[in-house]
Formats: structure tokens, sequence, C-alpha cells
């Protein structure tokens, strides 16, 4: 029963800690399902979380915060579809860019933010009904809204890629932006919706980690998850099931050394805490070794800039 | 006007480039319901001319009307709203989609949630009105290129298209196929649709066409119907010269084989096998052809011979030596030279200056080098002689080789390769996309290779050339020889039968299987 | 009428000189909108940054100092960058050479300098070149993405540094904090002209200088320079590319490592958590900036070692030492748009015609 008890809570905490990454991950695949490779993830997932709680703090309103972060990580994304599809700026380095200038962005915006506590936070808020289901209901269904948010979220951008017109222009941009353009599909305007949207949903990763999961600022508080979310696109092959599996998957591996730490184990935090990046290049390495035989693959445009013959 | 009914009239057309005059004052009229060819040699403006038909370019001065009416085509979009649409010779299909997914795509109708049920059933409408079998669930990259090609004529159809250009239709398809596009064309002129046929082939334009406009140049220089005219007339309106004299090839004494291929498969990209099974050899002083529609295994097979792609089975022997799954490095020492197919892609690094480009294969050798260090004197002087020997015309030797024109890089490219020490030249469509001047002076460099007692593999698509220059012709299907035929017994029936995929030993009643 | 941009086929070398000033020039005008946005005067924090770093002989010493560990960390990203690899894990193996050399200096307490000097010195850059190598392996042989293998490695390189400071290297003196005990006085690196410039500097010069020849005169470096510009044509012509990019990472490994060496030899004295304000980050910058040169890489890290420095001045009229972070990505941003318009002429055309770029083919 200890053991059973034990087993539920990792999990749950699983969600919640896969979450923002969960976020960031589903913006960095519609932005790649364009065509454009955005390496700033960490960056618009910093800026989020700052002007989420930032406003937070000010309105006192989580709405408010929610809809700062959405603003904020957009504006980044715009900066990296400026650099990236007008200018043609390589998307690598830009990406780069754009995670330097937002972790400087936000140390200077927090600055004095750091230990202001949250006058409201997202808490938790079980669903009647399903939360009483054995197991799966304190698993998926004791968090937050921001958490319940993702359960549409997959499926719904699921639906969008693969079962609409504008998902079919924005996947044919990514494949072969030639021949949409050549059959009128607007490229540009398609690769900067996307890149800007996926600027949005990191950013809403970030403010999940400072408004629900911390909730506080701290300077560099996403440690890393930006370039988590970058791997498990590439886990998932662009597929937003796949990528929502990836992500509790990291969140398991951090809950666990979390539940490890607590349990008083002999082994020191400071590996615990590599676990999950461990992991996660031990995961990118296996899942390149194999991709060669899978049919599905990285669109084939991706990283590349498009210009009219 | 008037009296004639014209679908596209293009009059007085001018576009510029850089350098270039593309199009020169050019005029078009083409008649609704008829098939016009559009005659011309590489760089003679077609391209650029349909390019301005559909929207993609605009040009400088002249006017365009459909239908008797005076427009401004803006996009490939605006084109097609007007019923002009293109097959491209290199298509636009997106390779991960569906046939319906492609042929839906851009499209406004559904706005939103895609039901591709009647999408589905609309293609295959269309495909059974016109001949154009294909399976609208399958994807792209699992197709032959010959369906790809009824893919793209459905994904005008299905916009509604009634101007329909096709470039170079024919150079990827079998005689079979070819056969079967020219059906269609006819049943769609048969049902009022207007044809624009882009070619440099004479035959096809004799055999298909109800009119033809030659371009040479960027002018339009010869119009008629098709019945008037004959194949010898087009010929020296399209070259505006006498065509080159087939080269001189004295006889060379034939020597030992350098190139002994036994039982090789091979992997493509896709997984599938490309190579399945060839066998052939490659004598000292001697060109041996391998003609074959393209994507039949040609580009792997130079790259298993030259180590950049691994054979599965079989083997490949080098003057005798084996050399299987050799390094590409141990491949070159052994005397193996390869201009491949993509010249810029492969064989040159284009923003990379001559000297860096013409001492790829030599600067590891002791006389380019002291010790661990490159002489760049010495690569300079080397490269000069190069240059000069082979008429490579460039400002200077620091120039980028992507500012070169074609024939100049794939003139360096052969310099480079044919100047290292080597038995063997692996050369994949040496002249493809190159002007008569260029496509001679490689000619007279792979003879020139033949007289000095070094066998090549010669892979083209051009069977004329092969025929000028082979002393043997090998036909390559699905990955295998069909098989070969001495210059003394050539026969282009047996030739065409064997590219489609009919063995010399079943011929007379293989007709119905072709391609099968 | 409307404005479009238009590729050029060359850069004229005019605007390659400038470029990188006009760059800098845009970033400091977009720090300055930030500054005033945030109360303060852009001239007196730009002044304080500028007296602090560049104005006398200690803000000039205090520059070049900065700058060494930039210099031998964006030595190495540019190195593997002139063949197309990202190597955005400087600061992880800077941690590595950093932590190899504390334990030579730390289990040789007694050992004269001629032979714990050598040691730290080797053993600072194996380390940096093993740390470059973990990634370079997979991405030579199975095509695993280094960007992110590189930058995920710099946490682990860090959490293991802080692992050893808060635990089995503590010194045993001053439990208090996260501090190793002092290195010996053979293990410090000597410093130049009575300043704390040090040796490293001289290992960065040498290094600069060594690549400069290295690429522009022997083998190895023709065949960085071909497979970095086509690595078909690489393949095509024989070169062994798996071979060269495991070796190229592995230097460029082994130079951010020898810059962790110096710094915790020469600077620290003992091995900290805090040894680096983000060098490796700022290498990329630098790396970039200075489009791959290694003596240009040279002068950049230097303006960044004043960028630093002059940061650090700033804060005394309360700048954040984040804003620094900002400028220098902003700067970042900067290079990148100047450096894009070079590649384009901007030009005013007629609403009716669409220009028709470059590339537009004759036939086919």
């Amino acid at each position: 029963m200890m053991a059973d008890s034990m087993f539920v809570s990792i999990l749950s905490a699983a969600v919640s800690s896969g979450t923002p990454v969960l976020y960031a991950a589903l913006g960095e695949l519609v932005c790649e399902r364009s065509g454009v490779l955005n390496l700033g993830v960490e960056g618009m997932m910093l800026v989020g979380a700052v002007s989420g709680f930032l406003t937070a703090v000010r309105t006192g309103s989580l709405a408010a915060g929610v809809l700062a972060a959405l603003i904020a990580g957009g504006l980044m994304g715009l900066i990296h579809a400026l650099m990236t599809i007008t200018l043609k700026v390589n998307q690598v380095v830009s990406g780069l860019a754009l995670t330097l200038f937002g972790t400087g962005l936000s140390g200077y915006l927090g600055k004095s933010m750091i230990g202001v506590p949250l006058p409201v936070t997202f808490s938790q808020a079980p669903i009647p009904g399903l939360s009483s289901i054995p197991l799966i209901g304190t698993i998926l269904f004791k968090h937050d809204l921001l958490v319940y948010l993702t359960y549409v979220v997959v499926p719904v951008l699921w639906f969008y890629l693969y079962r609409t017109r504008p998902g079919l222009h924005l996947r044919s941009v990514g494949e072969s932006p030639e021949t949409a353009d050549a059959l009128g599909v607007n490229v540009f305007a398609i690769r900067y919706a996307s890149v800007t949207a996926g600027g949005m949903l990191a950013g809403l990763g970030g403010a999940y980690l400072s408004l629900a999961y911390a909730p506080s600022w701290l300077e560099n508080m996403t440690a890393g998850r930006g370039w988590i979310a970058v791997a498990l696109v590439i886990f998932a092959v662009w597929d937003p099931f796949r990528a929502m599996l990836g992500a509790y998957l990291f969140g398991g591996i951090d809950a666990l050394g979390f539940r490890i730490q607590v349990l008083g184990a002999r082994i020191p935090s400071f590996f615990l805490k590599m676990m999950p990046y461990v992991f996660t290049i031990v995961v990118l390495i296996i899942v390149t070794a194999t991709a060669a035989r899978r049919s599905s693959r990285a669109p084939e445009a991706l990283g590349l800039p498009y210009e009219r013959e | 006007m008037g009296t004639v009914d014209y679908a596209v009239e293009m009059r007085d057309i001018t576009k510029r480039f850089p350098g270039v005059i593309a199009s020169n004052h050019v005029n078009l009229a083409v008649r609704r319901g008829s098939i016009h060819a559009l005659l011309g040699e590489n760089g003679a403006g077609k391209s650029t001319l349909m390019n301005i038909l559909t929207g993609l370019l605009r040009p400088d001065s002249g006017e365009i009307c459909v239908r008797g009416e005076r427009v401004a085509l803006r996009s490939p979009a605006s084109a097609i709203a007007l019923g002009i649409g293109m097959v491209h010779q290199h298509f636009r299909l997106v390779q991960t989609f569906t046939v319906a997914e492609n042929i839906t795509l851009g499209m406004s109708r559904p706005r939103f949630a895609l039901d591709m049920a009647p999408i589905e059933r609309e293609v295959a409408k269309l495909s059974s009105e016109y001949g154009l079998a294909v399976n609208p669930h399958a994807k792209i990259w699992q197709l032959s290129v010959g369906e790809q090609q009824r893919v793209e004529i459905i994904k005008m159809l299905y916009r509604g298209v009634d101007v329909l250009i096709m470039d170079e239709p024919t150079a990827v398809l079998t005689p079979q196929e070819v056969r079967e596009l020219f059906e269609t064309l006819r049943r769609m002129t048969a049902d009022g649709k207007t044809i624009i046929f882009i070619t440099h082939k004479l035959d096809e334009v004799m055999e298909i066409s109800d009119r033809v406009t030659v371009l040479r140049a960027g002018k339009d220089v010869f119009s008629c119907d098709t019945r008037e005219t004959n194949a010898r007339e087009l010929a020296s309106k399209m070259v505006g010269r006498e065509i080159g004299q087939t080269p001189e090839r004295p006889p060379v004494a034939i020597g030992d084989p350098v190139l002994e291929v036994r039982e090789l498969t091979a992997i493509g990209d896709r997984g599938t096998m490309v190579l399945a099974g060839i066998d052939l050899d490659v004598r000292a002083g001697e060109i041996h052809g391998i003609a074959g529609v393209a994507g039949n295994g040609q580009r792997e097979l130079a790259e298993v011979i030259t180590g950049l792609r691994r054979a599965s089975a079989g083997s490949v022997n080098i003057c005798g030596a084996d050399m299987t799954n050799h390094t590409p490095r141990s491949i070159i020492e052994a005397g193996v030279s390869h201009i491949p197919e993509d010249r810029l892609g492969v064989g040159l690094a284009p923003n990379l200056n001559i000297t860096y480009n013409a001492i790829m294969k030599r600067y590891r050798c002791n006389e380019m080098c002291r010790g661990p260090i490159v002489d760049a004197t010495r690569a300079r002087t080397w490269t000069d002689g190069l240059v000069e020997r082979f008429n490579v015309k460039t400002p200077n030797l620091r120039t980028a080789v992507r500012l070169l024109s074609g024939g100049n890089s794939q003139r360096l490219l052969l310099a480079r390769e044919t100047s290292m020490e080597h038995k063997l030249v692996v050369a994949v469509h040496p002249t493809r996309g190159l002007d008569i001047g260029a496509t001679e002076a490689v000619h007279t460099i792979l003879l020139r290779e033949r007289e000095s007692g070094v066998g090549t593999l010669l892979i083209s698509e051009d069977l004329e050339e092969l025929i000028a220059l082979c002393d043997r012709i090998s036909v390559i299907y699905e990955g295998r020889i069909m098989g070969t035929v001495g210059r003394d017994e050539l026969n282009l029936d047996e030739i065409g039968m064997m590219m489609a995929g009919i063995s010399a030993a079943e011929k007379g009643d293989g007709h119905l299987e072709a391609g099968a | 009428m409307k404005l479009v941009l238009e590729k050029r086929e060359t850069v004229s070398s005019f605007y390659r000189f400038v470029s990188p000033l006009l760059a800098i020039i845009m970033a400091l005008v977009l720090g300055a909108a930030f500054l005033a946005a945030s109360g303060f005067s852009p001239l007196k924090v730009y002044y304080y940054m500028w007296w602090g770093a560049f104005s006398d002989w200690y803000g000039i010493s205090e520059t070049l100092v900065t700058s060494i560990p930039i210099m031998l960390c964006a030595l190495g990203v540019a190195l593997a960058a002139k063949m197309l690899l990202w190597n955005v894990g400087a600061e992880g193996q800077f941690h590595m050479g950093a932590f190899a050399a504390a334990w030579v200096a730390l289990s040789m307490p007694d050992a004269p300098a001629w032979q714990v000097m050598p040691l730290m010195v080797l053993a600072g850059m194996a380390a940096g070149a093993i740390w470059a190598l973990l990634p370079a392996v997979p991405r030579a042989y199975l095509g695993v993405n280094e960007i992110i293998t590189t930058l995920l490695l710099n946490y682990v390189a860090i959490y293991w540094v802080e692992y050893l400071v808060h635990g089995p290297w503590r010194d045993p003196v001053n439990l208090n904090f996260p501090l190793s005990a002092p290195f010996s006085s053979a293990a410090r690196l000597p410093s130049l002209f009575g300043t704390r410039i040090h040796l490293g500097l001289v290992f960065a010069l040498v290094a600069a200088g060594l690549i400069w020849f290295a690429l522009g005169r022997t083998k190895w470096g023709y065949e960085v320079t071909v497979i970095g510009e086509n690595p078909r044509a690489a393949r095509y012509a024989g070169m062994n590319i798996e071979r060269n990019i495991v070796l190229t990472m592995c230097l460029a490994g082994a130079l951010a490592g020898l810059g962790g060496m110096a710094e915790v030899s020469a600077i620290a004295g003992r091995m900290t958590r805090q040894l680096s304000p983000g060098y490796g980050y700022s290498a990329i910058i630098v790396a970039w900036l200075a489009k791959v040169n290694p003596w240009a890489v040279v002068l950049v890290s230097v303006l960044f070692g004043g960028l630093l420095v002059g940061g650090y001045s700033a804060q005394v009229i309360g700048v954040s030492a984040a804003s620094v972070n900002m400028l220098q990505g902003l700067m970042l941003f900067c290079v990148l748009a100047t450096e894009a318009l070079g590649r384009y002429r901007v030009r005013a055309v007629h609403a009716a015609v669409r220009g028709s770029g470059e590339g537009a083919s004759i036939d086919g």
C-alpha cells in the first residue's frame, strides 16, 4: 500500500513536472512543423515566466499573468520569425541569440521579483467525479487548470495538424515550401504565425513554472527545460501525443529524483538533478540512431530559409 | 485576330536577367484545343517564357491575353484562376503527403475540417476520365516517376485548368509511359483543353503536336503547323547552324578490364533495393555506356563503385583488386575518377575558390605539400595549368566556383578528375544542362581519355550522346542490366525496349507486359 | 511603391568591414532604449561602463583578464563552427577543465610548479576534450544533434562541480562556503606585468596563432574548410568526415578546458562554483561576431571582456548584471540583422512588379 501510494504520487508529480516542458515542446513542434527551427525555447520560457509573474504580482490576477506570458512569448517568437523568415538569418544562430537575450532580459525584468510572494497561485482543482477514479484520478485529475488545459490542447493540436486544411497547409510549408507556394499557400504568413504561436506556448510553459509549479520567480528558473523540450520534439517524431508521453517521461525522472531525495537516500542531490539531462541525452541518441528506419522523419524543409526563385 | 480562337496569346514579351535577355520580344499564340510544341535547346528561353505565363516571373514588357482578354498574372495562383497550369520538370509534390492531400493542397474549400473522402472520389473520377491511373491514398514517395507525373496532371485538372503547360514531360518516362501520356494529352484536347508542350526532342514534336514554335537564344525564330514542316527543318531552326560533327573516334586497342562489377546489390535512400544484381565490366580504352530512364539505379551504381554508398552484396573489382565497400579515398587512390551527377552539390564546393576546388583530390599528394602543410604556391601553379589547359573561363583563381557558368564549372571538374592518376572514369550525366559548346568540350575530353587507355563508365539519359561516344551500351532497368549491345550491332528499337524493361530474349511478344 | 530585399551575389568588402561596427552601434542604441525605459540615463550607464573597462591601466588589465577565458572558449567554438558544428557546450567543457586541473592541484599540494603546472594544463585540456568527445562521437557516427547534447552536458558539468565543492572537496577549514581548499602557490598560474593578467593570455594568443596557421596552411585545415563548406563534396573527395568531427570537437573542448584550467589556477586559486558568469555562452557570440577568424576572436573577446567589466562598474549605479547579458543578446541580434542586410540590398519597387530576385535561371 505504501509503495502503491508512492508510485501514484510520483506519477502525479510526473504530470505536473512534465507540463511546462510539454507546453514548450508543443510550441516547438508547431514551429518546426512549419519548417522553422527555434532554439530559443529556453529564452522564450524565461521571458514568459517572468512576464507572467510580474503581471500576476502587479494585478493580482492569474488570468492577466497568463495573458502576459502568452504575449511576451509571442513577441519573442516574433523576433525569431523576423530574423529567420524575413532576414533569412541562420536559424540556429538566431535561436541561440534568442536564448541569450531571453535569459538576460528575464533576469533584468525579474530582478525586483526575487523572493516576492505571489498573491494568487494556480491551486489544485480536482475535477469532480474523474478525480475519484482510483489511481488515474489522482495521477491525472488532481491538478490545476493549466494541466487540464494540456489535455485539451494536445488532441486539438493533433486534429488541427492532421485533419484540417490550415493544418495541411502548415505541414506542407514545412515539408516543401516551393510546392506550397506554387499552389498559392502563403508560406511567409504561415511560418510567421507558427513561430509566434510556438513562442506563445513556450511562454505559457514558462508561466506554468512561475505561477503554478514553483510558484515564485528565480533567475534561470527553467534550468534547461527549454532545451529538453527541443530534444523531446525529436523524440516525439513531431507528433503531439508522443510529445505528451515524452514530457511525462521527463517529468517522471524529475519527480523520481526529488522523491529519492525526500526519502533520504544516500545519493547526493546533485546527481539526481543531473538525471533528467543525462536521460534526455541518452534518449536523443537512441531515437536518432533508430530514426533512419522510421517512415516519419523531420519536416523536409526544417532549418532552411525559403526564398522564391 | 478574332477569326482564330486562341487560348493564350503572348505578345512582344521581354524579360531581362542580369547579363542576359532571356526573352527578347517573343510572340506566342496557342489555339484552343490544340497541342502546341515549344521547341528549343537548353537556355533558349522556354522555361522563362512559361514561368511568365504561369505568373512565377513578370515580364519587363509585353502583354498576355487569355481567351482574348488582356490579363495580369501576379502569381501561380492567379494563373491557375485563369485556367493556366504547369507541370514542372521537377515535380512540385509533397513527398510525405498522400496523392489526395497533394491535390487538395492550396485549395480554399473545404475551409477547415478536411474530409478526404469526397476529394478522393473526385480524384478517382478525373483519373478514370483521362486514363491517369493512380491510387489516391498512396503517399507520393511510394509512387513511380510516371505516377507522380499523373498526380501533377490531375492536380491541374482538379483546379479546372484548361491550358496545361508540360515542361519536358517525357525526359523521365519509359517509352510505354510516353505513349500513355500522349494518349492522355489527346483525350484532353478532344475535351477542348489546350496543351503547351515544352521539349527539345524533335520526334516528339512531330508525333504529338499540332503546331510548333521554335525558340533560340531568347527569340521566337520559327512558327508553323506541324504537318507543314519536318524534323530536319526544325533541327536547323533550333540550332541555327549545322549540328556539330559527330566527334572522331579513332580505333583504340581495348585492354584488360579496369572495372568488374559482379552481382552487385545495394539499398537506396528509401530503404528499397535499387541495385538488384548488376554485372558489368569496363575495359581499358573503352567507353561503356549505361542507358536507362532516370531513377533505375544509375546514380546509386556510380555511388557504390566510388565508395559513396555501401554495397549490400556482390563485388566491385578495380584493376583486378577487390574494392567492394572500400572508403572513397582508397578507391580514388586505386585510380577511379568520378564526375558526379550533382556537380555543385557533390563534385565541387561552390563557395570556395577555384584553387581550393582544383586541389580537392590532390592536396594530400606529396608533390602538393611539405609534411602536413599544403604548398600554396604549388597549388596555385598547378591550378593555373589546369585552367589554362582546359580553357576554364574565370577572372582569376580566387573566384568562387559558384560564380562560374555551368560549362566552366564542369570543365573545372573534368580538368581535376582527368588530371589525376586514374584508370577508370565514372561519369554521370556529364553534359546535362550544358550548352552545345560545353557539351562538345566534354565529349572531346571523354574521347581523349579513351585514346589514352582509360576505361570510362558513361551513365547518361541522352541516347544520342551514348551512341556518339560509346564502344558498348548496357541498359539498366530497375537495378538490373537488361542487356548489352556493341557499337556495331546498335539497334535503337532494341535499346528502347530494354529501357522499358523488356529484355532482348523476350522481345517480340513482350509488349503487353511492358513496365509490369 | 514598396521596399523589397534583393539578394546580392557578393558582399562588398567595405560593408564586411563596417557591419560589425554598425551592429555594435545598433545594439547600444537598442540597449539605451531598455535602460531609459527602466529609468537609467543610458549615457551615464555607458559612460560608467566605458570608464570601468578602458579608462585606465587597471580597467584595461581587468578587461584583458576577463577576456582570457572568453577567448579560449571562443577559439574552440569558432574552430567547431568552421566545420558547421555548434559547440554550445564550451561552458561545460570549461568547468570540466577547471575540475580536472583543480583535482591535480589538490592531490599534489606539495609538488613543485614544474611538476604540477604541466599536469594541470594537460588534465584541463584532456577533461575539456573528453567532455566534448561525449557529444562528438554520437554526432559523427549517428548524426545526433550536437547543439542539444553539448548544451545539456553543461548542466551536468555544473552540477558535478557543485557536488564537489559542497561535498568531498569542501574546505575543511571553512565549512560554511562551497569552496575547495586553496591551491598551493606552485599550482597558481603566474601573472604578468604585476597585474592579474596571467599566462592564460599567452596560451590564448598562441592558440589563436596555431589555429590561424592550421586552417589556412595545413592539409587538416584544408579538410576542415571543405567539410564546412560542402560535406558531400568532402566525402566525395575522400575525406574522413567522422574522424574530423571528433578531432575538431575534441580540440574545441580542449581549448575551453584550458580556459577553465587557467581561470581556476590563476584567478580563483581554488575550486568554486562561481568560476564563470557564462563565458562559454559569450564565446558563441564572440565566435559568430568574429566570423570564425581566430584573430578577430581575440579582438572581439577583449571587447566582450570590456563589456563584462564595464557591466560590473555599472552595477555601482544600480544596473543589474543581467542587463549586460541582455546587451550581449541584443548585440548578437544586431550582428545577425546587419549581416543579413549585407546579403541583400533594399530596393524600392513599384507595387506592380515583384522583384525577380537572384537565382531565377534562364531555363530549367
